[in-house]
């Protein structure tokens, strides 16, 4: 086992990947440089040019050109600076890697990786702080991957890469320097949640950045309700076994995401358990997620947009 | 008056783009200079013949299916046959086609049956799975969106070393796409094995070229990505063919990309969801039919003595035969079973759509 950054897990896991075989490569704005966050650093050294590719700066070509690669039957990962940039290449997404497989009868498939990394970091304002998750889990034919752990982004991103079917991929900014163990022989599969924690009296779900405040919400429930904590991570095929068979036994959900409440990926977790499990329910199912305004850019409002600890542990409280 | 900025005054001029105009055949199929050597191989100017033939009978028979309830909304080609098959006839088997939705022409010269493109065309996606090479792509319905696809595919080649070269169509309406822009920039600065053909037809739907671009050819619009742009005669088959020929050949060399614009005109409605007479007057369609790409070949085949009436009658009854045949095919097609719909959504369908 390993000690990796976050970031350091996502390039040693496409570096991996990239070593294992040779169809897989990755093209986006400043790869060669080392990509905006760091992630792709070196990579190009070892793999040159042709396979840590520089494009010019045309989101849906970028996009577009791996759908493309990717029904020839080579593996593009794809990076889109920010979700908020891959915005611009929706239509490839959506209308082609989406679609292919389906409207070609099976024939062809898109097994492209669309990393997008999501989230609030360091006041970076509306248009570079979104969390879009939801968007594409209503996606037919997309997955969606949201991981939280060094140790995940590193198996999830080589299972994307492996994976027969277009994935959005989405890191979260605020995780880039957090460091964990990484077992690199381990083999993660799409679709699974992990069971953060065990617990008998509320089950909490939640992926990605804003668990970092779950955790720290933990200390303050300790004398009180015993919570279990899953973390999604996948967000699309997602794992609704595991969260009915903890809602069943606690017969309390409460979900918590980083994105804005409204239409997010909750509300379906929700309504989900509130139809399978009515009878079991001990409390009304809750949600916790941003406000339906644009992230700010005053730090102070930034903060406020957050879910914090407290606010989880109050919730949780609430509930009982 | 030179509008140059900086004209009158000592500045140098840095830079000067020429773009031509291909053409062979006149419209009444005289030849206007010395043809391309493929011209002499008359079997092939014969096969280029049927190809179009077949086409415009193909297109009228399902135009005829639609209106009478037995096809979707459906795009003919109508006038614009060469393009297609003039650029399809230049490629190799490897090649990889990415065609528009007016493309019938080249699906049918690369070897999809008749039937499946009825088929896809009366809303059944099996129609997709066709008899054409594997690695081509289906129809495209989104306007532009093949022009990326056709940079990824392109790349795929290089990063792979094999020798093929990706083909893609487009309509003149497309151009003002940003993806089409989009991949011709790819293309240049990658210097991908890559033929961008645009079919210039004057229209998309009910809006007239001019109000979809001030350039005075679509053909010039290579030269700001970086590669050398050349407009055809898109209804002159050998004007087309030579160009794609020469093209896809210098692609195929490592010389990268080049685009292709094939002035040719829309004789039918946009598809059979259109009603041309509300925007187009009759007039002028009824004088660009002197021009068309069929009428002009044979008459060129007609003076040098390789085709004649009998031939001609032979051709239509042996077209209109192969036509009747698939559309039998295409009506004795099942429809699809309602427990398909999640076919081929994921390599593996997820447990959560238990
Ligand atoms: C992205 C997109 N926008 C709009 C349309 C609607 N549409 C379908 S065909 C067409 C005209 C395209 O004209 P052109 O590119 O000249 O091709 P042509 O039909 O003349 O062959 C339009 C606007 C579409 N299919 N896709
Ligand atoms: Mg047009």
């Amino acid at each position: 086992m390993a000690v990796m950054s976050y970031l350091e897990a996502g390039k040693a896991a496409l570096a991996a990947e990239m070593r294992d075989d040779a169809s897989v490569w990755a093209l986006g704005e400043d790869l060669g440089r080392g990509g905006v966050f760091g992630q792709y650093r070196g990579l190009v050294d070892e793999f040159g040019p042709a396979r840590i590719v520089d494009t010019p700066i045309s989101e849906a070509t970028i996009m577009g050109a791996a759908v493309g690669a990717a029904l020839l039957g080579t593996r593009p990962v794809v990076e889109m600076r920010f979700a908020d940039f891959a915005l611009c290449a929706v239509d490839e997404l959506v209308n082609q890697a989406a679609k292919a497989r389906y409207m070609f009868g099976g024939q062809g498939r898109v097994p492209l990786v669309a990393r997008q990394p999501i989230g609030m970091w360091r006041s970076s304002a509306a248009q570079h702080s979104q969390s879009l998750e939801s968007w594409y889990a209503h996606i037919p034919g997309l997955v969606v991957v949201c991981p939280f752990t060094p140790a995940d982004n590193y198996g999830l991103l080589r299972a994307a890469i492996r994976c027969d079917d277009p994935v959005v991929y989405m890191e979260h900014k605020d995780l880039w320097a957090m460091t964990g163990e990484v077992d690199e022989a381990a083999d993660l599969p799409l679709g699974k949640a992990r069971l953060v924690r065990e617990g008998s009296d509320v089950t909490l779900v939640a992926w990605s950045g804003v668990l970092r405040a779950v955790e720290a919400a933990l200390p303050l429930l300790q004398d009180g309700p015993s919570v279990e904590v899953i973390d999604l991570r996948t967000i699309y095929p997602w794992d609704r076994d595991m969260v009915l068979d903890s809602v069943r036994r606690t017969g309390r959900l409460l979900v918590v995401h980083e994105a804005v409440a409204t239409g997010g990926f909750g509300a379906e977790i929700a309504a989900t358990v509130a139809g399978a499990l009515f009878g079991n329910l001990k409390a009304p199912v809750r949600r916790l997620g941003a406000p339906r305004i644009p992230i700010p850019y005053s730090p102070p409002l930034e903060e406020a947009c957050k879910i914090s600890p407290a606010q989880i542990a109050e919730t949780v409280h609430g509930m009982l | 008056m030179d509008d140059t900025p900086g004209s009158g005054q000592d500045f140098p001029v840095i830079a000067r783009f020429e773009v031509r105009r291909r053409s062979y055949l006149a419209p009444d199929g005289a030849p206007l200079r010395a043809l391309p050597s493929f011209a002499s191989d008359l079997d092939l100017l014969l096969a280029l013949y049927r190809g179009m033939v077949l086409t415009r009978t193909f297109d009228l028979k399902a135009v005829a299916l639609q209106r009478t309830g037995r096809l979707g909304t459906y795009a003919v080609s109508l006038g614009q046959e060469a393009v297609s098959i003039g650029v399809a006839s230049a490629m190799r088997e490897a090649d990889v086609l990415l065609p528009s939705y007016r493309d019938n022409a080249a699906l049918l010269w690369r070897g999809v049956k008749m039937e499946e493109i009825l088929l896809y065309w009366g809303g059944d996606e099996r129609g997709n799975c066709s008899s054409g090479p594997p690695h081509d792509f289906p129809f495209c319905v989104p306007v532009g969106s093949q022009a990326p696809h056709a940079a990824g595919v392109a790349y795929a080649f290089r990063l792979r070393k094999e020798p093929r070269v990706a083909v893609c169509l487009f309509g003149d309406g497309a151009t003002s796409k940003g993806d089409v822009w989009e991949a011709m920039n790819f293309a240049g600065v990658w210097k991908l094995p890559l033929v961008f053909v645009a079919n210039n037809n004057q229209w998309a739907i009910s809006v007239p070229l001019k109000l979809q671009t001030a350039s005075a050819t679509l053909a010039q619009k290579a030269i700001a990505a970086g590669f050398a742009g050349e407009q055809v005669d898109g209804n002159d088959v050998l004007a087309v063919r030579a160009a794609a020929e020469e093209a896809i050949a210098a692609a195929r060399a490592g010389g990268g990309p080049r685009l292709i614009e094939a002035v040719t005109y829309r004789l039918g409605d946009h598809t059979t969801a259109d009603d041309a007479a509300r925007y187009r007057p009759p007039e002028e369609v009824q004088a660009r039919w002197k021009e068309e790409p069929i009428t002009r070949l044979r008459s060129y085949l007609v003076s040098r003595k390789a085709w004649g009436k009998s031939q001609e009658e032979q051709l239509a009854a042996e077209c209109q035969e192969r036509v009747e045949a698939a559309v039998e095919r295409y009506l004795a097609t099942g429809p699809r079973a309602p427990q398909t719909m999640f076919d081929h959504l994921y390599a593996e369908l997820p447990a959560v759509y238990a």
